[in-house]
């Protein structure tokens, strides 16, 4: 009986977690079918959108709904720019230029809030507070249930927008084929910054709930979340919407899984290891589509 | 026996045809030409042929080998050699040196030998450089070989190109819309650029071309493909005179 | 043996080199800050050039060539730690067990290389470096874990300066003679168009593999220097940091530009130092190189610049021509 317990608890946090990356993964899927990259940086929107509410609440004292609501603005407005300085520039140029001006852009960000906050870990309690439940003998906590429901939710209303909504239309006209979405009359600068913006907001909502979770500011702690919910969205296959949230999800649990069950230390071996299989046993991930190049 | 033997060869993308049952014979020394419309599935033949798609079924025989299952490298070391349609030179590279790549497997050394430049590297290297530039010379681009393949002109890239499906030693050499893009000055020129190298060389040819003036004019056989399948086969004269090929090209 | 102008510039400047240094060692001239620069100066030397192989010449992106210097670095050190062997004998086989360890690894990651390309593969190359750390994590009995292994004896010094500077030429000599090889023209053909390069009859899986074995050989056996020059190695040492700042310094040298990634490297290792205080602003100032350079590279401002250089030669080579 103990056993399950403890089972049914890791796999309660690995879900939290987990959906945690589902979020930052939407991010990374939803730019890669737009812009056809990977934003190294979007890692770090996390680490932006944690301090953003640290300095809106902590420092400011903001009351927690409006601290939220400006840190979504915050971080979508740095998308946008991010996209519109670094990357709009280049989007005729080689991947290879394009992959390297995004990690310069993610240490970037890491580099200025180091100057500004500087190494020194700032901690900074949680801004959720509801109580924990019991059910039988498992106490699922308030940031478990928060996290649970806020994502879902994200989710559900990003899936609405994408299939229902004329500009969801026009973004997935322009992930299919730029230049005929254009012709049609679509605008794709508009519809790649609305990506960026969107998918930075989410960013910044994985970083509100990651850091009520772990309740500790450092200026580097984006990057692996970030890493790992890119394995996660290469998992489920990159470009794929539900692809992100399972393998988010999937990811969240294995992690939590092997942490307590095989070794802390091995657990992000573990998670690359299932990246690398993944893309040699299946490239385009769970749900994805592979894409043969044309001679 | 001919030199490239195709039976049946057929490709499928998931529900699409692109090539079925295609039959082919090439006679050593001759120049053949594939014509048909756009989306017909002529450079799909091609890219089945050097190995870049995997046939669903049939089989390619060259010299009586078979050479389904080979990858391009080796299929290229068998003794097919290509051009593109849309130019795939090595851009950032010499023109000598695009076609020394080429040279790769007719002159080689060790990677010791490479490493700490033994004297069997420069001997080869010295071998390589006359190669390339013996067959810069035939197309008139030796006083190019220091220039970067992409600061070429369109004319001289294709030629380049050639050049360097010419340096593998190749038995077959396909040519994919050699004359796309040319005026008919250059494409005069590339007639008899072809006609050289298939006495200089003593290579067989199979070309895709639209161009009806090259392909009447040097061809000595056709295939004419049409939705994947082969719609005729003959002489330019049958072939350009055959009423199905006219309506596949015209429409009824 | 042709023996050309520049052969004998790159010698001159080698030679030159050494012997300021060497003076300056000798004749005790250098302040402790700068002597302690030398070795690791000689250490990122090597790890550009090797990553110049992949990424200027092969065109792939490695995030990881941190995780081949930590394996060489860590399998080399720990034989020096057990060896009784006289110092020269001890350190040569240490370089050959450093590389060749990090070699093997080149041939693991091999299996990705030949199926992904572009960001994929430098995602794969990121995890395996990261692999790569917690492992050398997890060993704690043989690595020492977090904690680091220690007491490695100093062979690389700069007291052995002699000998690392030679090591470094020997490094850089072989993986400058294999790109102007047909070997390098291989694995260069690949970057500009892999689908041309099969054609012409480039075994491309093999080429692929055999860079990034070659490129771990050296990154491993630089290593073993580092190893040698500061007695103990901790993973964090060989994280995705130093990844990126050796991929900055290739970067920074011109992709493709070996004696670019040397400068680079000599620049980047000595820069903060001497300018001290500015060490919280260095890997600020390395993202924004970074991000200008791409931009640059790829601004409209270069593209007119080379067009107007292409029309020159054009010309010049249209009155040749005539």
């Amino acid at each position: 009986m103990d056993l399950v317990n403890s089972i049914l608890e890791q796999l309660i946090n690995g879900l939290r977690t987990g959906s945690i990356y589902a979020l930052i993964a939407l991010g990374y899927t939803m730019v890669y079918g737009i812009a056809k990259m990977i934003n190294f940086a979007h890692g770090d929107i996390i680490m932006v959108g944690a301090y953003a509410l640290y300095v809106f609440v902590g420092l400011l004292g903001l009351h927690p709904v409006i601290a939220v609501l400006l840190t979504i603005v915050v971080c979508s407005v740095l998308g946008i720019t991010i996209e519109k300085v670094a990357y709009k520039p280049l989007r005729n140029a080689t991947p290879l230029a394009v992959l390297i001006t995004a990690i310069g852009v993610s240490y970037l960000l890491q580099n200025l809030s180091l100057l500004i906050f500087k190494a020194t870990p700032i901690p900074f309690g949680s801004i959720i507070r509801v109580p924990s439940v019991k059910v039988g003998s498992l106490n699922i906590s308030g940031i478990t249930i928060v996290t649970l429901v806020v994502t879902t939710v994200s989710m559900i209303a990003l899936t609405l927008f994408i299939n229902k909504s004329k500009a969801g239309r026009a973004m997935r006209a322009v992930s299919e084929d730029k230049g005929a979405a254009e012709l049609m009359g679509v605008n794709v600068n508009q519809t790649i910054s609305l990506t960026f913006a969107i998918g930075s907001a989410l960013a910044a909502v994985a970083g509100i709930l990651f850091i009520s979770q772990y309740e500790t500011l450092l200026p580097t702690m984006g990057a692996l979340p970030g890493i790992k919910a890119f394995v996660a969205a290469v998992l489920g296959g990159i470009g794929s919407i539900p692809g992100a949230m399972l393998g988010g999800i999937i990811l969240g649990i294995i992690e939590s899984l092997s942490k307590a069950y095989i070794s802390t230390q091995l657990a992000d071996a573990i998670v690359f290891g299932i990246l690398v299989i993944v893309l040699l046993v299946k490239p385009s991930g769970l749900l994805g589509k592979l894409k043969i190049e044309k001679v | 026996m001919a030199l490239l033997e195709v039976k049946n060869l057929g490709i499928s993308f998931g529900g699409l045809r692109a090539v079925d049952n295609l039959n082919m014979t090439i006679e050593e020394g001759s120049l053949v030409g594939l014509i048909g419309p756009n989306g017909a599935g002529k450079t799909t033949a091609f890219n089945l042929l050097t190995g870049v798609y995997q046939p669903t079924d049939g089989t390619i025989s060259l010299n009586g080998e078979k050479i389904v299952g080979k990858k391009p490298a080796e299929i290229c070391q068998s003794g097919i050699a290509r051009t593109f349609q849309n130019i795939r030179l090595f851009s950032k590279m010499s023109v000598k040196d695009n076609v020394k790549v080429a040279l790769h497997n007719q002159i080689t050394y060790r990677l010791a030998e490479s490493m700490l430049h033994l004297p069997g590297y420069f001997k080869r290297e010295k071998e390589m450089d006359e190669r390339a530039g013996d067959i810069l010379r035939v197309f008139d681009l030796e006083q190019f070989s220091e220039t970067l393949a992409s600061n070429l002109p369109y004319g001289k890239q294709r030629k380049l190109e050639i050049a360097r499906a010419l340096a593998t030693n190749p038995k077959l050499l396909l040519l994919d819309e050699p004359a796309a893009g040319m005026n008919p000055n250059e494409t005069a020129e590339l007639m008899e650029t072809i006609e050289l190298i298939r006495k200089q060389f003593q290579v067989t040819i199979l070309l895709i071309e639209h161009d009806m003036k090259l392909v009447a004019g040097i061809c000595e056989y056709l295939y004419v493909l049409n939705f994947g399948t082969e719609l005729a086969n003959g002489t330019p004269e049958e072939v350009l005179n055959d009423p199905r090929v006219i309506t596949a090209y015209l429409g009824e | 043996m042709k023996i050309n102008k520049k052969t004998i510039i790159n010698v001159i400047i080698a030679v030159g080199v050494y012997a300021v240094v060497q003076g300056l060692i000798s004749g005790g001239m250098l302040s402790r800050q700068m002597t302690s620069l030398i070795i690791p100066i000689c250490v990122y030397v090597m790890m550009a050039v090797s990553l110049c192989l992949v990424v200027g010449f092969l065109g792939e992106l490695s995030l990881g060539h941190a995780g081949f210097m930590s394996v060489g670095a860590y399998s080399g050190a720990l034989f020096l730690t057990h060896t009784e062997l006289p110092q020269l004998p001890a350190v040569l086989i240490a370089l050959l067990i450093g590389g060749s360890a990090a070699a093997v690894f080149g041939l693991i990651i091999g299996v990705p290389v030949l199926r992904l390309k572009g960001d994929y593969l430098a995602i794969v190359t990121l995890g395996f470096g990261e692999i790569i750390k917690s492992i050398i994590n997890f060993m704690t009995p043989i690595t020492g874990g977090a904690k680091g292994l220690s007491k490695i004896p100093l062979y690389t010094t700069y007291r052995n300066f002699t000998f690392v500077f030679i090591l470094t030429v020997v490094v850089v000599l072989l993986v400058s003679n294999i790109v102007r090889s047909r070997h390098g023209r291989a694995i260069t053909s690949i970057r500009d168009n892999y689908i041309a390069a099969e054609a012409a009859g480039i075994p491309v899986s093999r080429y692929k593999i055999m860079t990034f074995v070659i490129a771990a050989f050296f990154a491993g056996v630089a290593g073993v220097v580092y190893a040698g020059n500061i007695g103990i190695l901790k993973p964090v040492n060989f994280d995705y940091n130093t990844s990126i700042e050796i991929l900055v310094m290739v970067v920074l040298g011109g992709m493709g530009n070996i004696k670019g990634s040397i400068v680079a490297a000599v620049i980047l290792t000595a820069l903060p130092e001497v300018l001290r205080g500015a060490a919280d602003y260095r890997m600020l100032l390395y993202s924004i190189v970074l991000i200008a350079l791409m931009l640059f590279n790829n601004s409209p401002i270069k593209r007119a610049f080379m067009d107007r250089r292409n029309m020159r030669q054009a010309g010049r080579l249209q009155k040749e021509g005539e």
